[in-house]
């Protein structure tokens, strides 16, 4: 039975549930809606939560599960010669699931009868030619053992599919009957209802925390892999970033300093031009706008945040980057080369993140009592004085944050960086020369035919990883300050 | 009530320091003020009283102009202080303000140290010479704010620690602090327990040997043990003015006796 039926049936189970719970429970209380302890919804939507839950908390499991078992046991039946010819246990596994697969859409298609897939042997036919006919391409000859083993690898996942299907309409069916017997007057549905949506919210914060781990370990790994390839001392304090794409490890130089000063000093100018330009704008739109201007005028100012990164990258490559080469360049002062260089994408990347600072400056702003500001102009202070000394110190904690909270954006900009400030590494001091960052050289190193155990693409986790510690070490410093300002002013 | 205090009283100047002639209000087409004319005189505790939206406090913030900041206000008619009219096209609001003092209902220290709070308006104006002159003007500030022995030893802590009653009379230092002629409070003790109310009744009759205060309460105990005038205001007509002791013995307008006895307001 396909899936999607046994979601759509599991689906039903719930509605049908639903019904007979609420009218079940109006039936007890004779159909006085005030015996009742909780609103009928709350009965019907206590069944519906004990079909689906349960069941379906059985087959993520089963669908997690099931693989690793039909593997085991496929590799189990496999001869340990197979596997020590040169090649991996993931390689000859990818050829049996490759022929399973086949034999799948030959029978899909009517070229074989299930009875012929189970059966089919390769003294009798040649499997290739079998499923090349189908349009399933193999790269060589189906050695016996491969088809054994992706006739059991089918024959198990068939078999587990079915045992799941019927578990899990069991454990629905039964679910449902549960909680059913159960809607009667007295039963505390509503409470019984609101646990349930509880461990739901607790289940979503769940999902952000355990994925942020999962990729912490992802990362980990592979950074640990790179690291045994290549020495921790050469990456960390290496001034050369020239990685070679002719052959595994060897030439290739990977010191990450080149790239960290160039994302350092990127996301500097950025911020360079977007604290200043993003606060002013805040303070007036806030403060001296009224509410005609303000109410049109916050809303483009967002716009700028909702605009693609690279389309900025655009802007960065075609106007920006020609404007200061005309300025700066060879005809003028002779301090630009190219269009591409640190000052041309840290313009842009600045331009990006004035509405960052400012749209979240101007909340924090706003959200100083009025009481303070009347306080001071009662003594006689001017606007100006009282935005000075009076509002931004109280908003200082929360315009830290939205710095900080740009400063993470600028370091983990891609796209500016690849069209605005060129692809070569190097360490300089000069801002009109082409540099690159982090994010940029993960992108270069992974992009193409990545070899996955070669350090120039495990490099790509390093980098990862270093810019991850980078962000965090950022926002704790960001907590600290805020919470350093948070003593003084509160 | 305790009228044997308000016999005792004496006014000890007749003075008029501010002089409203014809005032009248509009927040956008609310006639919030209708007509309003009274002298208040110097050194000199006014009191205004009045049921919860007559328009007490909106006229209290005509006196320094606060009702400047709000976009709808409009006011009309003169208000002179020392003979000069302060809504004159001369008049920068915010010199006036320097001279007109505010204390606010809540009260509302800056999110700043003790020290700088009550150094704000002395700095912003420039009324010290060096470190040494401001230290003394926060100080006397202090004192007269009858808070000093309480915050000399932890000046530099933040004002928003203080309680609710310490950081009233905080404000009161702070509006001291700028020298200002007259003091104009809106109901400076609604926020705080009667503990706290009696410090604070205590220093506005301290105050008034230095500054015209003019102060706005709904309890008529408090105008009566800390006002030498009174005020009532109703619907925006100022009803009554006269002597503390004549409006709570013996008012002259009917609604102010309903008022003052419970029936209305």
């Amino acid at each position: 039975m396909p899936f999607t039926w046994l979601l759509l049936i599991l689906a039903a189970i719930a509605v049908v549930g639903y019904q007979m719970g609420r009218s079940r429970a109006l039936k007890s209380a004779g159909g006085d809606r005030r015996v009742l302890h909780s609103l009928p919804v709350y009965y019907g939507s206590n069944v519906a939560m004990w079909a689906i839950v349960p069941a379906a908390a059985v087959l993520i499991v089963w669908l997690l599960a099931q693989p690793f078992f039909v593997n085991s046991r496929v590799l189990a039946t496999l001869p340990d010669t197979m596997v020590s010819e040169g090649s991996s246990i993931g390689l000859v596994m990818s050829d049996v699931r490759r022929v399973a697969d086949g034999l799948d859409t030959a029978v899909a298609q009517g070229a074989m009868s299930r009875d012929e897939a189970l059966s089919l042997s390769t003294e009798t036919s040649d499997v290739r030619e079998r499923l090349g006919d189908v349009g399933v391409a193999l790269g060589s000859a189906v050695s016996a053992e491969v088809l054994k083993g992706a006739q059991l690898y089918r024959t198990l996942n068939a078999t587990g599919s079915t045992l799941m299907t019927v578990l899990v309409l069991l454990i629905a069916l039964g679910g449902a009957a549960y909680a059913y017997s159960r809607s009667t007057a007295d039963f505390r549905a509503r409470n019984n209802v609101e646990r349930g949506i509880l461990a739901l919210l607790i289940a979503a914060a769940s999902v952000a925390i355990l994925t942020t781990i999962g990729i912490l370990f992802a990362l980990l790994f592979n950074t640990i892999e790179f690291f045994k390839l290549y020495p921790a001392a050469d990456f960390f304090f290496g001034t050369n970033w020239a990685p070679s794409f002719s052959g595994r490890g060897g030439a290739s130089d990977l010191g990450v300093l080149p790239l960290l000063w160039g994302t350092f000093y990127i996301s500097f100018i950025a911020l360079l031009v977007a604290v200043p330009i993003g606060l002013f704008s805040a303070i007036y739109l806030s403060e001296y706008a009224g509410p005609k201007v303000r109410g049109i005028a916050k809303p483009l100012i967002e716009i700028l945040a909702g605009i693609p990164t690279i389309v900025y990258g655009l802007f960065a490559l075609l106007t920006v980057g020609p404007l200061l080469v005309s300025m700066f360049g060879k005809e003028t002062l002779g301090w630009m080369q190219g269009g591409t260089a640190v000052m041309t994408a840290g313009l842009v990347m600045g331009i990006m993140l004035i509405p960052f600072v400012s749209s979240l400056s101007d909340d924090i702003i706003n959200a100083v009592p009025q009481a303070m500001r009347d306080g001071s102009y009662g003594l006689g202070a001017t606007k100006s004085e009282t935005i000075r000394q009076v509002i931004l110190p109280a908003a200082l904690p929360g315009i830290v944050g939205a710095i900080l909270l740009a400063a993470s954006r600028a370091i983990g900009e891609t796209m500016i960086v690849v069209l605005g400030a060129g692809a070569a590494a190097r360490l300089s001091l000069n801002p009109f020369e082409a540099m690159t960052t982090i994010t940029a050289k993960i992108v270069s190193q992974l992009t193409g035919d990545a070899d996955f155990a070669s350090p120039e693409a495990l490099v790509a986790f390093a980098l990862g990883m270093t810019l991850f510690v980078l962000t965090l070490g950022l926002n704790i410093f960001a907590l600290y300050i805020v919470r350093k300002y948070r003593e003084q002013y509160d | 009530m305790n009228d044997m205090r308000i016999v005792e009283r004496k006014v000890d100047t007749n003075e008029v320091k501010i002089a409203a002639k014809d005032v009248q209000v509009f927040y956008g087409d609310n006639h919030a003020i209708k007509d309003v004319s009274v002298e208040i005189e110097d050194k000199t505790v006014t009191a205004f009283i009045g049921p919860s939206g007559c328009g007490k406090s909106t006229f209290l913030r005509c006196i320094n102009r606060m009702n400047d900041t709000i976009d709808v206000c409009r006011v009309k008619g003169d208000i002179l202080i020392d003979g000069e009219d302060i809504y004159d096209a001369k008049v920068d609001p915010v010199q006036l303000r320097a001279k007109v003092g505010m204390v606010f209902q809540k009260p509302n220290p800056f999110p700043k140290s003790i020290y700088d709070n009550v150094a704000y308006g002395p700095k912003i104006h420039g009324l010290a010479k060096n470190k040494a002159d401001l230290d003394d003007i926060v100080e006397n500030a202090l004192r007269r704010g009858a808070i000093w022995d309480e915050v000399k030893d932890r000046l530099h802590a933040p004002g928003t620690g203080l309680s609710g009653g310490q950081q009233q009379r905080l404000c009161i230092a702070r509006a001291v602090a700028t020298e200002p002629e007259v003091l104009l409070m809106d109901e400076p003790c609604s926020a705080l327990d009667p503990i706290a109310t009696a410090q604070v009744e205590e220093l506005i009759d301290e105050l008034r040997k230095s500054y015209s205060v003019v102060i706005v309460t709904h309890s008529m105990q408090q105008a009566a043990r800390v006002s030498q005038k009174t005020a009532f205001f109703h619907l925006g007509n100022l009803v009554e003015y006269g002597e503390t002791s004549n409006i709570f013995t013996n008012p002259v307008d009917p609604r102010t006796e309903s008022y003052i006895t419970g029936r209305i307001g």
